[in-house]
């Protein structure tokens, strides 16, 4: 063995899940290697049996699985190797932590919430070497200040909740890298993050070849995310690798029509710009708003005379007839907010908000009615937006009974399956559950739904952000067309800058609660002014490695990180 | 993509941005206990009243202690005495004035106060709680945990059926079988009491008062009134103690097989730290602070098997003599006792709130 | 999902890359509650559901079929022989022998069944009508009445059970009456205790599933209230209400059971009721008679035992975290099953 050889070499990886409905075979031969010092990166959508992969590779599989094939994990305490499939649990014990270890999703859940981080570190530690309690403690603190914790001493002994997301996914990853395992296996590390955060994250997971002396298999459904951190590629699709290949080989010359698709359905700023490419569609300027706020103020009461929390500070916009107005920000912004307020979900606290013609700041639920019937909403997560106890076309004919348009659900099925038509789904899925509908489906139920009146404003909040990417080009496409038809004014929100790009008129960026540049899309995409907007624009990672990575240079400019920091 | 709630972006540089989160969280706990202590107030004062409308529903208690055996006359003037036929509101301020001041009412059977029959009884019931409380968590909480390390394997199939069987075995059956076994048909035990006659008496003699017998026992300074004293206490403790032990157990377990399976003992797990340690660290101080709050509920639920478990065994703690004043149809004995034991629920709720809130740091800071 | 779409020549459309579950749902018997969970169970858990719906089931026919099933009626005290005479043990006569009162303690121990499952039946019902309602009201609307019902409900639910229950069946029965009212007065006290229990659960669900965006799609629509409460929010927030109702059967036996034990039962020559026997069967012990106490006692804890085995296999199954499976290899596994298909089918709760 030299040390030329793989990290790791996963041969004809099969494994299947026993579950209610069969048994289910998640991996169909999966061949793998990754080189020393090489980040691979395994894309796919969702069930395509990437994470499963990655997780056998420290054999950290539930007991429904079994798995037949090989998994050679280089051993970092000499120059052998063991095959992970085959050991027994104490010495898979030894392997897990010491030759790969392991970077999960969401932060928040990985980090037990009643133990300092500190100590958590020191556990990894103390589980293989015979450090002790202040050895390891000390150690903690080293590698907090590796992955740039600042104060690391004092912060070793607070509590997870007591740190920012980002800075929460810094701690997991500087508890997989306190053993200088030979692999580190991220899955989804960015994925739960805020596009800003996530640019900070990947600048460190790109530390780890040269700095930590590690290779990385990052697991992602994003491709600006591979472009920027990969060297090489796997596409995994329905449990098998369609394609393998070189970065940059992947995104100039894909070979497989699953690769071209998956690319081709990723949105890109600029690309396909809606309001480039449609004549103007917004009704002449002197037409009335469809929504108007003027000082818009949503304040979120505290308890117990602790100060409310101000989510919506003194915004001003306006929707005209026909228009998709774009609202973009990260978590926290008040963008749902904003959403809310116009369906009456949420009080309006200050300021004024006319919706439709009636100024909707302290109105009454029964003066809410009449403009709700006007109005149409498509939430973000189609898994919870239907009545699980409900048909699809009970479902979609809620709105034309409640505002009296039919007396029933069954009076209702004519107009119903010509909504499902619209939104180009069978008739038959009308008889159909929520649950046994697909993801974009049931999104399509629900843009169904929202226009099934006929509405002069739809709110979209959020639509495609639970959606593959694949899927979401297809809704969008839907959007756009049902859009043009119909000739409703839109509030489309979304956290997605490519997104907002592919469907709107005009385009509103929040920040912190505040409105920080507004203005055709060319505009603010093209030409930012505002500083956040540019950070939010330089942080999103586009498909391309070429181009990301002259981007991740001048994001590097911009927020003052200087490439070789240590 | 999951939207998270975390209202704090991170920084562009990794500043130290919400630093000032971890200095403000003593005012935090402190606002939550105060909070809390308040609590405790409206929640004596709404079971006071649940009492008092339901005891005061059917009429004076008067009437029915003595309705029947007391010329009518006689009775009317009694009623009048005791202030019953006054307006119900008069009645109920009133009630609530001498609680405020800690007068809970004059037993009728024997014109004691009620609270001279707590301070009279109720260290026998104390000490019986205690005893059971130390059997409830030297069985249920060790067994619980190895049922959730070992689930769905043999050793918890067996103990989740023991502790199934425990729950499902009301404490007196527990009680007579214990006594059949034990004293019956083996002569082992004493079937009856806390001490023997004479064991009591030498008691009395050294002066020793503070009804904890044990305690009393200790201080004699006598073996043979220790073992005595233990003897009496055996099979309440086993049978008082073992019910709980088998809530606790069921409660340990399923908390713990919740933790278990979290995203951080998952993580833990992945970086190789060991079964073992995992179940003892990483997944049982999470699944403290359900467990505890649910045991602060159960010590309140250990007073009504203190009932049944004191009239099983002649115990004479607070629950024998809640016995005698219901059989004796005194109901202003009953409603005083059931509203001073409302207090007594209260503050132990609020001290074990007050342990969850340290044990959890997300409380805590 | 098709199986090798990957390799088709033509690129695949994002339509045909979505896992679509079409649902086989098998015969329709299959689904109904108990028998769809008998099918799914594997091993320990399925030992455990059929022991405890057999125990139920015994319980069941004994109360039903009481007037066949036992030799005498509860308050019979002599059959054409004459008396039968007082804490006679075992024989043939008597398979169980006689109490202290001199009746029979097989024919108490068959028809103290009846007394219990008309007691938890009517306590059952009585306070998951009550219950559901308030949790309905009170975490649709919240408030002020909110508020003070959630601290009302806390302050009982934080109280012994068996206290509460005591102070009830005083005042509901003055201590002791015939059968009916014994039943009822024995089901309104441990209505008043469990009410807050139903209260607490529905409430929380409530206040949970109003959260959900499906509700707020109605409103978003323009339902009125009456019509989200009814159409979305009550189906969707008593699921878990079956296994809490069994877990209270068992409940509800005990308290019945120590009431009787302490005197606020029912009179012998009303019914027959298992607590009070025992309360008479605490003198008995202590001389050496075992057969008073020991039947009604085995009744009681099967009783229980039946009961508490069939809520618990229903937790377990319809808990997806702690369910057995068969496993991929026909070995028995168990546990979360990382990236399996996510649509799967829900109305099996």
């Amino acid at each position: 063995m030299t040390a030329e050889d793989p990290v790791v070499d996963v041969r004809d990886l099969h494994v299947t899940f026993a579950t209610d409905g069969g048994d289910v075979r998640a991996v169909r031969g999966v061949s793998l290697r990754v080189e020393p010092g090489e980040v691979l990166a395994i894309v796919g959508e969702s069930g395509s049996g990437k994470t499963v992969t990655a997780r056998s590779i420290i054999g950290l599989l539930p007991e429904t699985a079994t798995t037949t094939g090989a998994v050679v994990l280089r051993r970092n305490t000499d120059t052998g190797a063991s095959d992970v499939l085959a050991l027994s649990p104490s010495a898979l014990r030894q392997v897990r932590g010491r030759d790969a270890a392991m970077v999960f999703q969401e932060p928040s859940t990985a980090l037990n919430p009643v133990f300092p981080v500190g100590w958590q570190i020191a556990e990894g530690l103390r589980a293989h070497t015979g450090l002790s309690r202040a050895e390891a403690h000390q150690a903690a603190v080293d590698v907090l200040r590796r992955v740039g914790i600042p104060d690391p001493e004092a912060r070793a002994k607070y509590y997870p909740h007591q740190f920012s997301g980002g800075q929460k996914q810094r701690i997991v990853i500087a508890q997989a890298l306190v053993l200088d395992p030979g692999l580190v296996i991220a899955d989804e590390p960015t994925t739960a993050l805020d596009v800003t955060v996530q640019a900070e994250i990947l600048e460190l997971l790109r530390r780890l070849p040269n700095e930590f002396g590690t290779s990385v298999v990052l697991i992602t459904h994003n491709m600006g995310v591979v472009a920027d951190l990969a060297d090489t590629v796997a596409v995994m699709y329905d449990g098998e690798i369609v394609e393998q290949a070189d970065v940059r080989t992947l995104f100039s010359a894909p070979k497989h029509p699953y690769t071209r698709a998956l690319l081709d359905a990723v949105p890109r700023v600029g690309a396909s710009r809606r309001a480039a490419l449609a004549t103007p569609r917004a009704a002449a300027p002197d037409a009335a708003p469809v929504v108007e706020a003027k000082g818009l103020t949503i304040t979120y009461p505290g308890r117990l005379r602790t100060a409310g929390f101000t989510a919506v500070d003194h915004v001003d916009f306006a929707i005209a007839p026909g228009e998709v107005l774009g609202l973009v920000g990260e978590s926290g912004s008040g963008k749902t907010t904003i959403g809310r307020a116009i369906a009456g979900l949420t009080p309006v606290t200050g300021g004024s908000l006319s919706v439709l013609g009636t100024q909707v700041r302290g109105i009454s639920e029964r003066r809410k009615r009449p403009i709700r019937r006007r109005i149409g909403f498509v939430f973000q997560d189609p898994a919870t937006s239907f009545n699980p106890l409900l048909t699809i076309a009970q479902c979609v004919a809620e709105p034309l009974v409640v505002h009296g348009v039919a007396g029933d659900a069954r009076e209702a099925r004519g107009k119903v399956d010509e909504l499902l038509k619209a939104v180009q789904l069978d008739r038959t899925y009308g008889d159909r559950f929520p649950h046994e509908l697909s993801g974009g489906q049931r999104q399509r139920a629900s843009l169904a739904r929202a226009l099934a009146l006929d509405p002069e404003l739809l709110i979209a909040d959020e639509p495609t952000s639970a959606l593959d990417v694949s899927v979401q080009a297809k809704v969008l496409e839907l959007f756009v067309r049902m859009q043009e038809e119909l000739g409703f004014a839109c509030l489309f929100i979304s956290h997605d800058l490519a997104v907002v790009d592919l469907v709107a008129d005009r385009i509103a960026v929040l920040h912190h609660g505040k409105l920080v540049e507004e203005g055709d899309p060319a505009q603010v995409l093209d030409s930012p002014r505002d500083p956040y907007t540019q950070r939010l624009l330089a942080s999103l990672p586009v498909p391309d490695p070429d181009e990301q990575a002259e981007r991740r240079e001048a994001w590097r400019t911009l927020t003052g990180v200087s490439a070789n920091v240590s | 993509m999951t939207i998270t709630n975390d209202l704090a972006a991170d920084a562009v540089a990794p500043a130290p941005a919400d630093d000032s989160r971890g200095r403000k969280g003593g005012g935090a706990l402190g606002r939550y206990l105060l909070v809390r202590f308040l609590l405790i107030f409206p929640t004596v004062f709404i079971l006071v009243t649940v009492v008092f409308v339901l005891m005061r529903a059917t009429g004076d208690p008067i009437t029915a202690a003595l309705g029947g055996r007391l010329p009518p006359e006689q009775l009317h003037e009694r009623i009048h005495q005791a202030g019953y036929d006054r307006p119900i509101l008069v009645q109920y301020l009133d009630y609530l004035g001498r609680i405020v001041r800690g007068d809970f009412g004059t037993t009728l059977s024997d014109h004691l106060p009620v609270t001279k029959v707590l301070t009279t009884y109720g260290a026998a019931t104390l000490e019986l709680a205690l005893y059971a409380l130390v059997v409830a968590f030297l069985v249920g909480i060790p067994l619980g945990r190895i049922a959730a390390a070992r689930r769905d394997r043999l050793p918890d199939a067996g103990l989740r059926i023991a502790a199934i069987l425990g729950y499902a075995t009301p404490v007196f059956f527990a009680g007579l079988l214990l006594k059949l076994i034990f004293s019956v048909w083996l002569g082992w035990l004493p079937p009856n009491g806390r001490a023997s006659t004479r064991d009591l008496i030498t008691m009395k003699t050294h002066g020793a008062r503070t009804g904890i017998y044990l305690i009393d026992a200790i201080s004699t300074g006598k073996w043979s009134v220790v073992a005595d004293v233990l003897q009496h206490a055996v099979m309440p403790a086993l049978a008082l103690g073992l019910l709980t032990a088998g809530v606790f157990l069921r409660l340990v377990r399923t908390n713990m097989i919740s933790t278990l399976q979290t995203g951080y003992v998952e993580a833990a797990r992945s970086r190789g730290v060991a079964e073992r340690r995992l179940v003892r660290a990483h997944a049982w101080r999470p699944a403290l602070v359900p467990i505890i709050t649910v045991i602060g509920l159960q010590i309140a639920m250990l007073l009504g098997g203190a009932v049944l478990t004191e009239t099983t065994f002649e115990w004479k703690g607070l629950g024998f003599q809640l016995v005698q004043y219901l059989n004796a149809r005194d109901f202003v004995a009953v409603q005083g006792m059931v509203a001073l034991l409302a207090v007594i629920v209260a503050v132990t709720n609020f001290i074990v709130d007050v342990i969850a809130a340290l044990v959890d740091p997300r409380i805590r800071y | 999902m098709t199986a090798d779409i990957a390799h088709a020549a033509t690129p695949p459309s994002p339509e045909e890359l979505e896992p679509v579950v079409t649902p086989d749902h098998g015969p329709r018997w299959h689904r109904l509650p108990i028998v769809h969970q008998l099918r799914s169970s594997v091993g320990l858990q399925r030992a455990m559901l059929v022991t405890g719906l057999v125990l139920t089931g015994l319980f069941v026919l004994g109360a039903t079929f009481a007037p066949l099933v036992a030799p005498y009626s509860w308050a019979q005290l002599r059959d054409g022989h004459g008396l039968f005479g007082a804490q006679l043990p075992p024989s043939s006569t008597h398979l169980l022998g006689t109490t202290v009162g001199g009746y029979d303690v097989l024919s108490r121990v068959v028809w103290g069944s009846r007394t219990a499952l008309l007691t938890i039946v009517t306590a059952v019902v009585l306070s998951l009508f009550i219950g559901v309602f308030l949790g309905l009201v009170s975490g649709y609307f919240g408030g002020w009445l909110d508020r003070v019902l959630v601290v009302v409900a806390d302050a009982i639910y934080a109280f012994p059970s068996l206290l509460l229950a005591i102070v009830a069946a005083i005042v509901i029965s003055g201590g002791q009456s015939s059968m009916w009212n014994g039943i009822l007065a024995a089901a309104i006290s441990i209505t008043v205790v469990f009410v807050p229990q139903y209260f607490r659960v529905v409430r929380s669900e409530v206040v949970r599933v109003k959260s959900e965006a499906f509700v707020e799609s109605a409103r978003v629509i323009g339902s009125s209230s009456a019509r989200i409460m009814t159409r979305h929010v009550l189906r969707n927030s008593v699921r878990t209400l079956p296994l809490i109702m069994t877990l209270n059967c068992s409940e509800a036996i005990l308290t019945l059971a120590g009431l009787g034990f302490l005197g606020f039962g029912i009179e012998p020559s009303s019914a027959a009721e298992w607590g009070y026997d025992l309360n008479k069967a605490l003198a008995d012990v202590t001389a050496g008679i075992w057969w008073t106490a020991v039947f009604p006692g085995i009744a009681i804890v099967l009783t229980v035992l039946g009961i508490t085995l069939v809520g618990e296999s229903l937790n377990d199954l319809a808990d997806p975290r702690l369910r057995i499976r068969r496993a991929a290899g026909g070995k028995r596994a168990k546990g979360r099953v990382p990236d399996e298909p996510t649509n799967q089918p829900e109305e099996a709760r």
